[in-house]
């Protein structure tokens, strides 16, 4: 018995290291004075930092991803908020498989919608440009949003929406006072999903990318010279935080929804 | 001349080939407390919901107060309903929930105000208008559901089994306290129920639907004691069954052959669902005694105990009867001096024709 437990807590402890070791190593060398990225330490810096804030091409892929990101964000949570309203709500011919072909993006390989893309933009005559990144985004993201949105909608009581329509509201106001309000936390959810699986989307972005880099294309574009590392390290370390403070701004809000509306809770991202 | 305040005819309700609701008749009267009741399944609430809007008919017609609701939503109907689940807007306090009607008309802000402090008060929630409506227990939501429709001072109250997720002793208080709500608003209310007890406690009237269909409306008092079939004698309460065949009629009188109890003559008004048909005989436990020492009955017949169960009050016995299979339930109170027959006791079991029912 304590030999198993034992082991499980070796299995978790291997793992979280796994997972977290070398998200941990960046801020590490982006203090480091060594342009080359090994041990031991050789001093601390923020000098990295600084040239991050001179970086012209820098700051350009980054204002063209979060450009994109929202874009994408508003878009596929607006799309998505019909989808599983529609499926969620009412029955019609081929509900199901709609359904299944719109999830289909999820598992289809990015490439493959990558090179199909580009294909079809050229073919068509229109010219590469964030627009075409951004339409992309939101074709593999939109699946994300309905995942999630469809059990926003699917937990919602169905008496609530007729109580507010037995009460003499209309339909249009029914859905902004109940529904939207019930919802909120679901739409903020499927916001940040979208918005973070946007910003560092790689393989579509390359494709289309035209002559718009968006940040994870320039930090590609960096990793081939060896002087730009501890730069890198530093932009590296500035997105984890990012990252982890919208998730917990995201988490505040979805917590308050569920406190204000007494809705289970049914577990977040924190 | 009462008013009709609902009146449906012919009414039906398909869902595809399944038919929900056949040709539904029936009248609500202005003011009066009427259930809906009926096992689950039996289209009560999909009548009760066509009322309110929700259902389209599939034929027949629905007016309320002399309108026909042909083609009006439920939110232009003067009907408004309490849900099974009270659907109360859990992310509104209880205050915004019972202003929630008023405002969707747009009534003036003071007049709403003043509405909703009156509606608190007639449902018992006073100090609550500010509370989140997901801190209140089941019994406070349900105020709050009564207190959202009655506000809007509907002709016509649709309650959907609204006491079903209640604890026993709340849903007891909560009977009464509709029951008094309704006469002091006067509003009509429709109920729909599966419990009997509850349906017979608080309504005027009753009508019973089995399979899509109305098998009897009647008061609560003539709904037991002159149920119209079989099927509505077994629902209300307990009845005691044995086959019967009808021999002659002369005049007033029906001469019948009943199992174990013989040859009989009762009057026709006993054959309560006319004489067609009719094929046994009810009797309720409470109507037969179980005699002792010297005791006499109009009739009596030998019988022995199968089943005793012992309730404090009352004891309940199961007797098997003579030229009968299945045994008879006979219910007694337990008054002082008598004493509690033990299984496999002979037992005297005293009846009067008076007391049964001709029923098919």
């Amino acid at each position: 018995m304590r030999g198993k437990i034992g082991f499980f807590r070796w299995f978790i402890g291997l793992f979280l290291l796994f997972l977290y070791g070398p998200a941990i190593l960046l801020p590490v060398f982006a203090f480091n004075t060594s342009s080359i990225v090994s041990f031991p330490l050789s001093g601390f810096t923020t000098e990295w930092f600084s040239v991050l804030l001179t970086n012209g091409t820098l700051h350009v892929a980054a204002r063209n991803s979060l450009l994109i990101a929202i874009t994408t964000a508003i878009f596929s949570t607006l799309l998505a908020v019909l989808a599983a309203r529609a499926s969620t709500r009412f029955s019609f011919f081929g509900r199901r498989s709609i359904m299944g072909f719109v999830m289909l993006p999820m598992v289809l390989p990015e490439i493959i919608i990558g090179v199909s893309l580009l294909v079809v933009i050229i073919q068509m005559g229109f010219e590469l440009s964030l627009w075409s990144i951004t339409m992309g985004h939101i074709l593999i993201c939109t699946p994300f949003c309905i995942a999630i949105l469809s059990s926003a909608f699917m937990n919602l009581d169905k008496s609530l929406e007729e109580a507010s329509f037995d009460l003499g509201q209309t339909r249009w106001n029914t859905f902004w006072l109940v529904i939207f309000p019930l919802v909120m936390p679901g739409i903020i959810a499927s916001l940040l999903i979208a918005f973070t699986i946007s910003l560092d989307e790689f393989i579509i972005a390359f494709f289309l990318a035209g002559t718009e880099p968006t940040l994870p294309v320039y930090i590609w574009g960096q990793l081939r010279f060896p002087a730009k590392l501890p730069g890198l390290m530093a932009l590296g370390t500035v997105l984890l935080l990012v990252s982890i403070g919208l998730l917990l701004i995201a988490d505040f809000f979805r917590r308050r929804g569920i406190r204000k509306t007494g809705i289970e809770n049914t577990g977040g991202f924190l | 001349m009462t008013q009709k305040i609902i009146r449906l005819s012919k009414l039906d309700k398909f869902y595809g080939e399944f038919q929900a609701l056949s040709q539904i008749n029936l009248d609500i009267q202005t003011g009066e407390f009427f259930s809906l009741l009926g096992p689950s399944g039996c289209g009560k609430t999909t009548l009760l919901r066509a009322i309110a809007g929700f259902e389209t008919l599939s034929s027949g017609s629905l007016h309320i107060d002399g309108v026909s609701m042909d083609g009006v939503p439920a939110n232009k109907r003067p009907t408004n309903m309490v849900f099974q689940s009270y659907a109360i807007f859990p992310h509104m306090s209880v205050a915004e929930n019972i202003a929630y009607g008023l405002k969707a008309r747009k009534l003036p802000k003071a007049e709403i105000k003043a509405s909703v402090a009156e509606a608190i008060n007639m449902v018992g929630l006073e100090g609550f208008d500010d509370r989140a409506s997901h801190a209140l227990s089941g019994g406070q939501r349900q105020r709050v559901a009564l207190a959202r429709a009655l506000v809007l001072k509907p002709r016509v109250l649709l309650l959907d089994e609204p006491l079903s997720a209640l604890d026993k002793k709340l849903r007891e208080q909560m009977q009464s306290e509709l029951r008094r709500l309704q006469r002091a608003v006067g509003i009509t209310f429709v109920l729909v129920t599966h419990d009997q007890e509850e349906a017979l406690t608080m309504s005027d009237r009753i009508a019973v639907m089995f399979d899509g269909k109305i098998e009897q409306v009647a008061s609560p008092q003539i709904l037991y004691g002159k149920p119209s079939n079989r099927k509505v004698a077994a629902f209300i309460g307990m009845m005691n069954f044995l086959d019967a065949k009808v021999l002659t009629t002369s005049g007033d009188n029906v001469e019948v052959e009943v199992q174990s109890l013989g040859k009989l003559t009762l009057p026709l008004a006993q054959a309560t669902g006319g004489l067609n048909g009719c094929n046994s005989v009810g009797v309720r436990p409470e109507m037969l005694t179980i005699l002792m020492g010297s005791q006499t009955s109009e009739r009596e017949i030998e019988a022995e105990v199968t089943e005793v169960y012992y309730y404090g009050d009352m004891t309940y016995y199961d007797v098997k009867l003579p030229a009968k299979e299945d045994p008879i339930t006979v219910t007694m109170r337990n008054t002082a001096g008598r004493e509690v027959l033990e299984v496999g006791a002979k037992a005297r079991v005293g009846w009067s024709t008076s007391s049964l029912l001709l029923l098919k």
